[in-house]
């Protein structure tokens, strides 16, 4: 077993132990926490994708970013456990284990049927900024445009939807 | 080189962690995490076939599906907000306001 397939095993186990983590822990601030440490090993994995930038961007949106962001609304609004299994039956948590297998074994299955393609070891070389930069501001200007009108809505949006009622302001 | 297919099954795993989170917990907060898994296990896989394939249409597309992510989390957690300001939970299943 190459290096790589040995480092790739345990990102990825650390990237699903990780997710295991948000999912299960009992208190907001663990899960937020577990989430910090998933989208760093998503960016190692990118870094084995040759895609640096997007490694950085990564670790700069998310880890900087989102997890900050959900981290300030949880002091905000408290993270008092809840009752992790309220309203539903017994037999529920089982079905949806046995569907989720199901899914997973369905979706690697086709995974594996897929013809094995040769990669090229140079291949995508262009996740460096230079060249992503190009082709991002050449070819695809009209997204960056679109993208930009996007979070100017969601910033008014997001102001317009956690101000506090008239009534508490007075 | 690790194959593209790993990196797919292993995008699948994180997918249904996340997908099986958002269905199962009750807390708004953890719910919107496992969006942001599901949304980051679709990328390593865009970034995967990006290799394959050797285009870089697939990074291009990792981009928007951040800028999206971004706005996405901002919103929700507003509304989340604005949610904890009436009813002072936290709790999905006390979401009802807009129920007919």
């Amino acid at each position: 077993m190459s290096f790589e397939m040995i480092f790739f095993i345990l990102v990825g186990a650390l990237s699903v132990g990780s997710a295991v983590g948000v999912v299960s822990s009992k208190v907001a601030v663990h899960s937020a926490l577990f989430l910090l440490v998933h989208f760093a090993t998503l960016a190692i994995l990118y870094v084995t994708l040759n895609a640096q930038f997007l490694a950085a961007v990564q670790v700069i949106v998310y880890a900087g970013g989102i997890v900050i962001l959900i981290l300030f609304v949880i002091m905000l609004i408290g993270s008092a456990p809840l009752d992790t299994r309220a309203g539903y039956r017994n037999w529920v948590p089982y079905a949806g284990l046995g569907l989720g297998g199901a899914l997973l074994a369905g979706i690697s299955w086709n995974v594996l049927r897929m013809p094995a393609v040769a990669l090229n070891p140079d291949a995508n070389q262009g996740g460096v900024p230079v060249v992503l930069g190009l082709h991002l501001y050449s070819q695809n200007i009209l997204l960056v445009e679109l993208a930009a009108v996007l979070l100017l809505v969601a910033l008014l949006g997001a102001l317009l939807l956690a101000r506090r009622p008239k009534a508490e302001e007075a | 080189m690790v194959p593209t297919s790993y990196y797919l099954i292993l995008s699948a795993i994180i997918f249904v962690i996340g997908a099986a989170g958002v269905l199962g917990r009750r807390n708004a907060l953890i719910i919107v995490m496992c969006v942001e898994m599901m949304l980051n296990s679709v990328n390593l896989t865009l970034i995967a076939f990006a290799r394959q394939w050797d285009n870089l249409n697939g990074q291009v597309f990792v981009f928007l599906v951040m800028a999206v992510a971004a706005a996405e989390v901002a919103v929700g957690l507003a509304i989340l907000i604005a949610h904890y300001h009436q009813s002072k939970s936290t709790n999905i299943d006390d979401v009802n306001v807009m129920k007919w």
